[in-house]
């Protein structure tokens, strides 16, 4: 099927000023869509310098003290926060996604493949204050009972997020390797190579850009996601020196104190949510580069 | 190890951790439906909550959390189609369509804080229109917006380019052609966006409690503050308020989630045959 726009097909013999009208407010809307990104980014980098250029972003970033209270603002417990749970997360969740997602791409009888595909657009679907609200009930009491400590925890915010990160890993995964031309597994099949062999020998080092970009963008969800992680994982602004110690998150530093900040407290929330964005966005442009290289080949 | 005998354990491998995700979607939707789904009657769902929430029903978060999402669709739906019918059906291959495109997937990966943060210091505060409904209702436009682009081009792109000729070579203009002919055959999967919209709005929560805070009355206007359903869920859990509110209001979304995906998946039937072989409905990065 062309995906050539209609634009290229000729023009129509009709062109009445109502049509230039409704192309323009076409355009226009189109234009609107995608200041949206511009404002977001205008307004995070515009709240969030003033601020790092008054205190210092190395101070900023590396000040391992958070006091609002005494106008000490710096971020590093969150940062490692934030390292440590989407570490866990994805050292849970990418064998358990990736696995599933080879399963369905080659191994799945197509009425196996179909429940199993309903189980993670249902994962995908969920909010993710009902993940949070699952950890607080079962799985902080379940990390608090096998560690004799409080449960708000690295390891039950990993556990968390390496369920919501599920669905990306699956279908992205799925999607790469499924796009391997056709010739790769049949050349292999026909040399004699069994599924799996074919698998490991061919299909994963062809679609590996691609698994390569489901792992970075479920990372840049384990780093932003908010709810669920502030639920499980106690938000106290210390470094952690365990998987059963508690972490803070910088969501969780600004969801928690963006309601009731002021002054350099409130700059330094939007600093926080300048260092975020900047860390997602170059993950996702990495995913986006990482994808692009499988194209090219 | 010979090959046989790694493929088949391969199989069993790749078999259980399958199962395992599966699993794992049981054992979340099972455990909150079987504790939550006892106490969802017709009076949790039409009362308004006592004493914060301890007693009574959810009405109010049911009612505010109906009328975010319907500021946001209204706001995102119209920009959004004609968005898509630009790209899709106008726009000539540039660097003006690659960077809409760019900037409507880049904002499919903004984590939902960051649209939180931005909702609540422009529309809240610097707008000045307080936590309101208005102000949680244009942030989750925005934040639904990538999805709503992306399913209504997807929609439209899956319309075959002979309808299109067709129409034009009977002497319709461009404009007709797209109204009469193309967005109707493009209708369901414009729809599953919208549905698939509809899910990420309900279920947000950490923008919503910082653009329409978490007032639990119902919004008498465009200006009140509102609670939606998951603002109210965090609460009634996070202060340990009522775990079988908790519980109970944590069924009612889950009952949505699966509504939504009820329908994605019968509009998905009913679409017309597109290049994919099963069309994944994309988790984009909501949190």
């Amino acid at each position: 099927m062309n995906r050539q726009p209609l634009g290229t097909m000729g023009r129509p013999v009709v062109s009445r000023p109502a049509e230039r009208v409704a192309e323009l407010l076409l355009l226009l809307s189109a234009i609107a869509s995608a200041a949206g990104i511009i404002f977001i980014t205008a307004f995070v980098a515009g709240s969030g310098i003033p601020f790092l250029a008054r205190t210092g972003i190395w101070a900023f970033i590396t000040g391992s003290t958070w006091r609002p209270d005494h106008g000490v603002f710096g971020i590093f417990p969150m940062i490692a926060g934030s390292a440590a749970v989407t570490a866990c997360a994805l050292a849970l969740g990418t064998p358990l996604g990736l696995a599933t997602a080879v399963y369905l791409a080659e191994f799945a009888p197509r009425r196996l493949a179909a429940p199993v595909r309903q189980s993670v657009q249902l994962l995908a679907g969920i909010p993710s204050v009902v993940y949070g609200f699952y950890g607080l009930t079962v799985l902080v009491p379940l990390v608090s009972r096998v560690s004799s400590g409080p449960g708000f925890s690295v390891l039950a915010g990993g556990m968390v997020l390496a369920v919501m990160v599920l669905p990306t890993l699956v279908s992205l995964g799925e999607d790469a390797i499924a796009s391997v031309p056709p010739e790769y597994r049949e050349g292999s099949l026909a040399l004699g190579a069994t599924r799996w062999q074919t698998m490991m020998g061919v299909l994963v080092p062809t679609a590996k850009p691609g698994l390569v970009a489901a792992v970075v963008l479920a990372m840049g969800r384990a780093v932003g996601e908010t709810m669920a992680v502030i639920m499980v994982t106690g938000n106290v602004a210390r470094l952690p020196s365990s998987l059963l110690s508690p972490v803070y998150t910088l969501t969780g530093n600004i969801a928690l104190e963006m309601g009731y900040a002021a002054g350099d407290h409130q700059q330094a929330l939007f600093a926080t949510g300048m260092v975020l964005f900047a860390f997602i966005m170059g993950l996702n442009f990495l995913a986006r580069a990482s994808s692009r290289g499988r194209k090219k080949r | 190890m010979n090959s046989r005998r790694q493929e088949s354990l391969a199989r069993v491998a790749l078999g259980s951790a399958a199962c395992l995700t599966v699993a794992v979607m049981l054992a979340i939707t099972g455990q909150v439906l079987a504790s939550g789904l006892s106490h969802v009657s017709p009076a949790f769902l039409l009362e308004a909550p006592r004493s914060m929430g301890r007693e009574g029903g959810i009405l109010p978060t049911i009612i505010s959390t109906a009328y975010l999402t319907t500021v946001a669709l209204a706001v995102a739906s119209p920009l959004s189609i004609g968005a898509a019918v630009y790209l899709a059906e106008y726009a000539r291959r540039g660097r003006l369509v690659q960077g809409i495109r760019f900037a409507t997937e880049s904002l499919a990966g903004v984590p939902s804080i960051i649209f939180g943060l931005f909702g609540f210091s422009v529309f809240v505060l610097k707008l000045g229109m307080g936590w309101s409904v208005l102000s949680g209702g244009l942030t989750l436009a925005l934040m639904i917006l990538p999805t709503m682009v992306r399913a209504t081009e997807e929609a439209l792109q899956s319309v075959p380019a002979r309808y299109r000729e067709g129409s034009l070579a009977l002497g319709a203009s461009r404009w007709q052609t797209v109204t009469r002919v193309v967005l109707p055959s493009a209708l369901p999967g414009i729809a599953t966006g919208v549905i698939l919209s509809v899910g990420r709005a309900v279920g947000e929560t950490a923008a919503v409690l910082l653009t329409a805070g978490s007032a639990l009355g119902v919004p008498q206007s465009l200006g009140d503050p509102a609670r939606s359903m998951a603002v109210h869920l965090y609460i009634l859990a996070s202060e340990g308020i009522s775990m079988d509110r908790a519980y109970a209001t944590g069924s009612v979304l889950v009952i949505l989630v699966v509504l939504v995906n009820a329908a994605t998946n019968y509009l998905g039937r009913r679409r017309v045959p597109g290049r994919r072989k099963h069309a994944w409905s994309r988790p984009s990065s909501s949190a």
